[in-house]
């Protein structure tokens, strides 16, 4: 080695190489690849949305049969005034679209008050049913689902949960069925019509309470998370399902 | 530092005297992980990830295959520049290859593979923090010729992969019941009060089973026994 | 100041790094030998973190989340670097750990001797990416509360790493099974302790 390769100048211009390397590396793979990524997402939303009203189809299949079954797509604002509903096919390029909401963008970069707030109205076997999306907090990073109301606005339909980097076999378990299975059938306000929501409760739910299920063992601030989320979420459409 | 580069060259010339691929001296690279020179048991590496993904045997066994990968093709990078690296910021270069490897694998995943990218997901950045991989690049990759540095990354990171999957084998069979996500544990047991150990899910008790491994390892391999 | 208060002492207690996400166990089990390395390490991760905590919330906030370049110009609203994330966390902390050793070393060559050894190991102490996720995660509002919270978790690790290495100088004295001497004791006496330290997570503040 006849240059001196711990020198000021060797070091700089090492780093100097190396960043813009790695980052056009890193970049060019992000940008060609982000399609691709993105219709993966698209699909697995879906497939989502459609497994809280109980229809399990694989990825590719869901983007075919997402418009047999989901027929309105609104947007509410935080007092709960809906949009235009859309119908038919989606554009991707369609801001109003419910559909192409963020929800994890806008959870990290705008307040309660500023979000757009979608609901998926959809029909099976006659019946109507409204998917309310939702996103919040875990231990490590987002977690997000689908709750789907069955047309009194109150009973819980399915759910489905995701996460992106909860620890496995702890927080992790909510994108289960075992913990999922536990949502059909509670429901949302008491007897009264009072906003009770649903709480995931360290220890387990009491046999037959409708405002609770079985919390996660040792997932405590993922579980938390899902209660936050829930309450939250369900919270700013309260007057939609009122009405 | 000039002594340093001396000292470090002499060790490379010894090696390069070496040359059968798989010489005595390259297999034990490969076999002294195992019991030895164990990452978790005797090297005290990557212990924050054996805590966090024993819980299930699929997901060690995931995390181990990554490690694996990482270590091998992360060691022979460092190992072609290790020439070429600034002393100074070695760490830093270290852990941006590391990183960017990580990164670069976990994007393609995601656009071709979507569902192994889901299961990997959670484990990016446990692979990109694991002190194994920065304690091999750092401490052997550095020093070495690439096919050693290849076979040392094999070998470090099948020995971490098969404390993690004893591991978890304990936690996912005392904790649940189950292994690979398939019940053992008859119903009959249940009934008959039989509980599982939620504890074990817990991460307190990974450490103490990594503690009970060392206590039998060294139990057997009397060399490895410290003073205190 | 409440909010500040709070979120430090939540750090230290009910998310220990060390006992409630085991975090940083590669060091903590490698330099808790005597307390007087203990100290060493423990209060160069208080520094660390509560630097690289801080300074990647400004980086988060200003370049890599979507919209963060407006104050660059207004076109780049929709540029989102998010992607980018760990990789710069990374870089950073292992610039700043860098750097750090620099200075103390030409200005405090005490300290330098003191601290010297266990700064390059903190790069790669998973503690202190893990503040910086958590940091990220928590969506704290503001650059002291981030600080509180980097603060926070460095003397959390500290008061562990302490405990731990007080624990060890004495359990010297004591018949140890020979196999289980060193770090298998330790491994255990961890877990013990972090059953212990369980016992705060109910509180809430």
């Amino acid at each position: 080695m006849k240059f001196d390769k711990d020198g000021n100048g060797f070091t700089f211009g090492f780093a100097t190489v190396m960043v813009v390397v790695v980052a056009t590396v890193l970049s060019v793979a992000s940008i060609s690849l982000q399609p691709f990524q993105q219709k993966n997402k698209t699909a697995e939303k879906m497939q989502n949305i459609l497994k809280t009203i109980g229809v399990e189809v694989s990825r590719d299949e869901a983007t075919k049969i997402f418009g047999d079954y989901v027929k309105e797509r609104i947007i509410l604002d935080y007092s709960a005034n809906a949009s235009t509903p859309k119908t038919g096919a989606i554009d991707p390029l369609d801001k109003e679209d419910a559909f192409n909401i963020n929800m994890k963008k806008q959870y990290k970069s705008k307040k309660w008050e500023k979000r757009a707030y979608p609901v998926y109205i959809c029909e099976k076997d006659g019946k109507q049913y409204r998917v309310i999306p939702m996103v919040g907090k875990g231990l490590w990073g987002p977690i997000w689902g689908f709750v789907a109301l069955e047309a009194d606005n109150n009973t819980i339909f399915g759910a489905s949960f995701d996460h992106k980097t909860e620890t496995p076999g702890l927080g992790a378990e909510i994108n289960t069925a075992d913990f999922q299975d536990q949502f059909p059938g509670k429901k949302l306000f008491d007897a009264t019509g009072k906003f009770i929501s649903i709480k995931v409760m360290k220890g387990g739910a009491p046999e037959g309470f409708e405002h609770g299920v079985d919390a996660i063992t040792g997932g405590t601030i993922t579980s938390n998370g899902v209660t936050d989320m829930l309450k939250k979420t369900l919270k700013v459409y309260q007057p939609y399902l009122e009405k | 530092m000039s002594e340093q580069v001396t000292v470090k060259e002499a060790v490379e010339v010894k090696v390069e005297k070496k040359e059968a691929l798989f010489s005595k001296k390259n297999k034990r690279l490969l076999a002294d992980p195992m019991d030895d020179s164990n990452p978790i048991t005797v090297q005290v590496l990557g212990v924050c990830s054996a805590l966090a993904i024993t819980v299930q045997v699929e997901q060690a066994i995931v995390m181990s295959l990554s490690v694996i990968a990482v270590l091998a093709i992360g060691n022979v990078l460092v190992s072609l520049l290790r020439h070429a690296i600034p002393a100074r910021i070695r760490i830093i270069v270290q852990l941006v290859i590391v990183a960017t490897l990580v990164i670069l694998v976990d994007q393609i995943l995601q656009a071709f593979a979507y569902d192994v990218s889901k299961k990997l997901s959670v484990f990016v950045g446990l692979i990109i923090t694991n002190c194994i991989i920065m304690g091999r690049l750092e401490a052997f990759a550095m020093a070495n010729k690439p096919w050693q540095a290849l076979l040392d990354g094999l070998g470090n990171g099948a020995a971490y992969g098969m404390i993690l999957v004893v591991v978890a084998v304990f936690r996912e069979f005392f904790g649940s019941g189950k292994l690979f996500g398939v019940q053992l544990v008859p119903d009959a047991f249940y009934e008959a009060g039989y509980m599982n150990n939620n504890m074990m899910i817990l991460p307190p008790m990974a450490l103490i089973v990594v503690g009970l491994i060392i206590w039998f390892q060294r139990g057997r391999n009397t060399k490895l026994i410290e003073d205190h | 100041m409440q909010d500040l208060v709070n979120i430090f002492v939540k750090s230290i207690f009910i998310d220990n790094m060390i006992f409630a996400y085991f975090l940083g166990m590669c060091s903590y089990l490698a330099v808790s030998k005597t307390v007087k390395t203990g100290v060493g390490l423990g209060f160069a991760v208080i520094f660390v973190l509560g630097v690289t905590v801080p300074v990647n919330y400004i980086l988060d906030k200003y370049v890599l989340q979507e919209g963060a370049l407006t104050w660059v110009s207004a076109d780049f609203a929709s540029i989102d670097l998010s992607f980018l994330g760990f990789i710069m966390f990374i870089a950073i902390i292992a610039a700043i750990v860098q750097l750090v050793e620099m200075i103390v070393e030409k200005f405090s060559p005490a300290l330098y001797g003191a601290l010297g050894i266990f700064l390059p190991l903190i790069a790669v102490n998973c503690s202190i990416l893990g503040g910086a996720l958590f940091m990220q995660e928590r969506q704290y509002a503001g650059l002291a509360e981030a600080t509180s919270f980097g603060l926070g978790s460095g003397v959390g690790w500290f008061l562990a790493i302490v405990a731990i290495s007080a624990i060890r100088e004495k359990i010297r004295y004591s018949n140890v099974p020979a196999p289980l001497r060193g770090l298998g004791i330790t491994f255990i006496i961890t877990g013990l302790m972090g059953m212990a330290f369980m016992s705060f997570m109910g509180i809430e503040l």
